[in-house]
C-alpha cells in the first residue's frame, strides 16, 4: 500500500532498502528528520555527531569498511563537512556512500540561501535531486548504485519544499547488502600528493563517464508534448513547472543535476524554438546550457531570489497574469518567532540588555534575544561564531572594549564548533567572557540530543561531555554555573567575570521549557496581582504570555507555563504563581 | 481541492493537515502536504498547505487558489485572505493571539477582523477554543476545526472518524472523536 511520507522520511525508507547500515548526521533543518526516521530501523547504526565534518568523516569511515553509509545535514552544513568531502572525491569508496543536502530557498530557517549544486561542481560528486518523496526514496537508492558502479560518493540534493511535503511512497523490500570486505589499500586510501595525483585522473576519467551517463540515465527524461516551448527543469522547480504549465510544454525533466547532460540538452532544444531553464537560486543549469552553446531563457526574466511558484512561472512563460484575489484593507501586523513561555534564554537576554554589554551571539533558539523587546544580540554568523567574533573586536578595540564583549554560544553549537574558538581566545590571551547557553537540548531543530545531554539518538544513557572540566583543560581559570532565572545571580556573575582581566566562562544553566522533564516542573500560571504599578517591568522580557490591555498588564493563561520568571524580575512582588 | 491551515507555532496545526491527508488517501485521491518545520513553529505564523485531486504536482498553494482556508487565529485569518479562491470559504477560530509587535507595542492588534472579513468574503467564525473545552480539553482545538472542516468537504463523513481513530493516541479516541462532533454539527 501507498503511504503519505515527508521526503525526508521517504530518503530514510531509501536508504533503508538500499541496505544501509551506518548513518551519521548532525541536525538542521529542513534536513533533520531523515536522520530521526532512521531511528525507525533497528538494523541501522544512526547517530547524531558533535557537527558535519565529524558526521562526514564517520560515514566516509563506513563506506571505507564496506558498508553502505549516509551523512545528512543543511546546506550550510556542507560547508562545515567541505573539507572531508573534497578529498574523499579523490578517494573514491568501498561501500556507496551518499551525502544527502537540503537546501533552503527563501531561508525558512537558515542564514542564507546557498545553492549547493556548486559544491557537487567543485568537488566533483555527481549529485541527485529528486521533486517529490517517492523519487527521494527512488533517487536515494539510484545513489548507492551510482556510487559503487562508479567508485564516487554521491549527494542528494534536497530542498525545504521536497524535504517537508508528504507525498505518496509505495514501501518495498530492503536489497539484500552484504557488508563488502576491507582491504588495505594505500595506493587508494591514503592521499598523500603521489597518491592523489594519480586519484585525480581517475576522478577526471570518472567524471567523463558520468557526463556520459547523464544522456542516457533514465533520471534525465524528455516529455515531448508536441510544443515548440521546451523547459529545461529539475527538483521542485519541475513540479512548480508542470502545475503552472501543464503539457502546454516540452520538458527535460533533470534527476541528475551534476554532471549535466551535454548531448541531451543540445537535441532537446533542437526541436524547440524557444528553451526555458526553471530553476531556483543560481543559473547553474542555465551556465551550463550557454557554455554548450544553446540560447535559454532563465535568469533574464526569473529571479535569484527566493521560491518560485507556479504562478510566477505561468506568468512568465505563457503571459498568463496570476488569478485575481482578495485584497484586505489593512495589513497584519507580522508573526516573527519568538522564544517559548518559559524559555531559558529570556532570562540571559533580559539580564544582558540591563548590562548594556556588546553581545556576539550564535545560531539557535537564542538568536531571538535580538528580537524587540530583548534586542540584546548584536551579531551572529554561523554556528560557533560567536567565540572568534568577540575574540576578534576585542583584538582590534582594546581590552576596555573586550570587558564589555560577551559571547553567547548554545550548548549544542559549543560542541558543534565553540571549543576551537575558546582555544583560541585563551591560546591568545583574550579576557572576554563566554556564556554557554545550556538548556540540555539542541533546541531549535526540534530537541535532538547532543554530547552534553547523555543521551544517544536512539536514548540510551552515554557518557556526558562536562563542560566544566572541558573548559578546565582548555585553559579557562574563571568558570561559573548560573540558572538564568536567577535574575539577580546571573547579574552579579556578569558584573564580576567581564571586570576581570582574563577569560571567563559562565555556564547558564536551566533545560527547555518544552523539555519533558521541565513540563513536570513547571506547574500552574502566574498572575498580576493588585500591587501592580503598572511599571511594565515584565515587559520588557518579551514573554508572549504577557500583554499590555488598556494600560493593565494581564498573563495569559493559556499561554504561561507558570516558569516564574516574571516573579523574579516585578519589583514590587506583584506577580503569583496560581495553580 | 486545495486546503490552506494557517495558526500560529505550537497551535497543533501539523496534526490537522496529517489528518486531513490521511483521509484524502483514503477517499482514493493524490495528495501532497507541505508542512512548516523549524523556526516558525516557535511562535511564528504557519501555513500548512494540503492538495488533493486525481494528480498534484505541486505542494504549494498560491494566492487566489484555496478552495478552503482553515484558520486557528484571527490574525492569521486576516493575513491568508489574499490566498482563498475568489468565492471560497473561510473557517476560523476566533481566538486572538497577540504577536511580539503588538505585545511590545510596535503594531498593533487588527480591530474586529471577524467583521472585516466578513465583508469580502465567505466566512464562518467559530469559537473552537470554548467547545474544546466543552469536549474536555483546549489541546482539542485542532480536531473541533477539523471536524467544521469535514463539513465543508464532499468526504463521507465515516472516513474522518476513521482518520481521527488510527491518527489520534488511543487514550485520547473518544475525547477527540467528541471534539469532531462538536465542530461537525455546529
Ligand atoms: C553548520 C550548521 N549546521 C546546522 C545548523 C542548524 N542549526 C541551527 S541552530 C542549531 C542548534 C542550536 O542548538 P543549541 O546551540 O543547543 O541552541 P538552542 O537552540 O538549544 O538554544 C542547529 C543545529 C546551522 N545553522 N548551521
Amino acid at each position: 500500500m501507498k503511504k503519505l511520507m515527508l521526503g525526508n522520511e521517504a530518503v530514510a525508507r531509501g536508504a533503508y532498502e538500499a541496505g544501509v547500515t551506518v548513518v551519521s548526521s548532525y541536525p538542521g533543518t529542513p534536513s533533520t528528520e531523515i536522520t530521526e526516521n532512521i531511528v525507525k530501523y533497528d538494523n541501522i547504526y544512526v547517530e547524531w555527531a558533535p557537527n558535519e565534518k565529524v558526521a562526514a568523516e564517520v560515514a566516509v569511515g563506513a563506506a571505507t569498511g564496506g558498508a553502505r553509509a549516509m551523512s545528512c545535514m543543511k546546506h550550510v552544513g556542507l560547508n562545515v563537512m567541505a573539507d572531508p568531502v573534497f578529498t574523499i572525491s579523490y578517494r573514491g569508496i568501498n561501500g556507496g556512500l551518499v551525502f544527502c543536502v537540503a537546501d533552503d530557498p527563501g531561508m525558512h530557517s537558515s542564514q542564507n540561501e546557498q545553492d549547493s549544486r556548486h559544491y557537487a561542481e567543485a568537488a566533483k560528486i555527481l549529485m541527485l535531486e529528486p521533486s517529490d518523496s517517492g523519487e527521494c526514496r527512488d533517487f536515494t537508492k539510484l545513489a548507492y548504485e551510482l556510487s559503487e558502479k562508479y567508485d564516487t560518493p554521491v549527494f542528494l540534493r534536497l530542498h525545504t519544499r521536497v524535504s517537508h511535503s508528504q507525498s505518496l511512497v509505495e514501501e518495498l523490500e530492503p536489497v539484500d547488502y552484504r557488508l563488502k570486505d576491507y582491504e588495505k589499500n594505500p595506493g587508494k586510501n591514503v592521499m598523500t600528493p603521489a597518491n592523489a595525483i594519480r586519484a585525480h585522473v581517475r576522478v577526471e576519467e570518472r567524471m567523463a563517464k558520468l557526463s556520459e551517463l547523464a544522456n542516457t540515465t533514465d533520471v534525465n527524461r524528455i516529455e515531448d508534448n508536441g510544443s515548440k516551448i521546451g523547459v529545461i527543469t529539475s527538483g521542485i522547480s519541475y513540479m512548480y513547472s508542470k502545475e503552472a504549465l501543464g503539457d502546454s510544454v516540452n520538458y527535460l525533466k533533470l534527476g541528475m543535476v551534476y554532471p549535466l547532460p551535454k548531448k541531451l540538452i543540445k537535441d532537446f532544444a533542437a526541436k524547440c524554438d524557444k528553451v526555458y531553464v526553471i530553476e531556483e537560486l543560481d543559473p547553474f543549469i542555465e551556465n551550463f546550457c550557454r557554455q554548450i552553446g544553446v540560447d535559454v531563457i532563465g535568469k533574464d526574466v526569473f529571479t535569484l531570489l527566493g521560491e518560485y511558484t507556479p504562478a510566477m512561472i505561468k506568468k512568465q512563460v505563457l503571459g498568463v497574469d496570476p488569478v485575481e484575489n482578495i485584497v484586505m484593507d489593512e495589513d497584519a501586523p507580522v508573526r516573527p518567532p519568538v522564544m517559548c513561555a518559559g524559555c531559558p534564554h529570556r532570562g540571559t537576554y533580559y539580564v544582558l540588555k540591563k548590562l548594556g554589554l556588546n553581545v556576539f551571539g550564535d545560531i539557535g533558539c537564542y538568536t531571538l534575544g535580538a528580537n524587540a523587546p530583548l534586542s540584546a544580540m548584536d551579531t551572529n554568523l554561523c554556528m560557533g561564531a560567536a567565540i572568534g567574533e568577540a575574540h576578534g573586536i576585542g583584538k582590534a578595540r582594546g581590552n576596555d572594549f573586550a570587558k564589555t564583549a560577551v559571547s553567547v554560544i548554545g550548548d549544542s553549537t559549543f560542541i558543534h564548533s565553540g571549543i576551537t574558538g575558546l582555544i583560541n581566545m585563551v591560546y591568545n590571551k583574550s579576557i572576554n567572557t563566554v556564556l554557554i547557553l545550556d538548556n540540555s537540548i539542541t533546541g531549535m531543530t526540534g530537541h535532538q540530543d547532543n554530547p552534553t545531554t547523555g543521551y544517544t539518538i536512539r536514548k540510551e544513557p552515554t557518557k556526558q561531555v562536562n563542560l566544566i572540566t572541558l573548559c578546565k583543560g582548555i585553559g579557562v581559570d574563571s568558570i561559573s554555573v548560573v540558572d538564568p532565572f536567577d535574575v539577580k545571580g546571573l547579574t552579579k556573575t556578569l558584573k564580576e567575570e567581564t571586570a576581570k582581566e582574563e577569560p571567563s566562562v559562565i555556564i547558564v544553566q536551566r533545560p527547555c521549557a518544552l523539555l519533558p522533564e521541565m513540563r513536570k516542573t513547571y506547574s500552574g500560571h502566574c498572575v498580576i496581582t493588585d500591587k501592580c504599578r503598572k511599571c511594565k517591568m515584565c515587559m520588557q522580557l518579551g514573554c508572549p504570555a504577557i500583554s499590555v490591555d488598556g494600560g493593565t498588564v494581564k498573563i495569559d493563561t493559556t499561554q504561561c507555563n507558570g516558569c516564574g520568571l516574571c516573579e523574579n524580575v516585578c519589583p514590587f512582588g506583584a506577580i503569583e504563581k496560581e495553580d | 481541492m486545495n486546503i490552506m491551515i494557517v495558526g500560529v507555532g505550537g497551535q497543533g496545526t501539523l496534526l490537522a493537515s496529517r489528518i486531513l491527508g490521511r483521509v484524502a488517501i483514503k477517499a482514493g485521491f493524490d495528495v501532497k502536504i507541505s508542512e512548516v518545520h523549524g523556526m516558525s513553529q516557535r511562535g511564528g505564523s504557519v501555513t500548512t498547505y494540503v492538495k488533493y485531486g486525481d494528480k498534484v504536482y505541486s505542494p504549494i498553494i498560491d494566492k487566489g487558489e484555496a478552495d478552503i482556508i482553515l484558520a486557528f487565529e484571527m490574525l492569521e485569518a486576516l493575513r491568508a485572505v489574499p490566498f482563498l479562491k475568489i468565492g471560497g470559504k473561510m473557517i476560523a477560530n476566533t481566538q486572538e493571539i497577540n504577536p511580539m509587535p503588538v505585545i511590545t507595542g510596535a503594531a498593533k492588534y487588527p480591530a474586529d477582523i471577524e467583521k472585516k472579513i466578513s465583508k469580502k468574503l465567505n466566512l464562518q467564525a467559530v469559537d473552537a477554543l470554548a467547545l474544546a473545552k466543552q469536549a474536555g480539553t483546549i489541546k482539542a482545538v485542532n480536531v473541533v476545526l477539523i471536524g467544521l472542516l469535514a463539513k465543508s468537504t464532499d468526504v463521507a463523513k465515516q472516513i474522518w472518524l476513521e482518520t481521527i481513530r488510527e491518527t489520534v493516541p488511543e487514550k485520547f479516541v473518544d475525547l477527540n472523536l467528541k471534539a469532531f462532533e462538536l465542530g461537525y454539527n455546529i
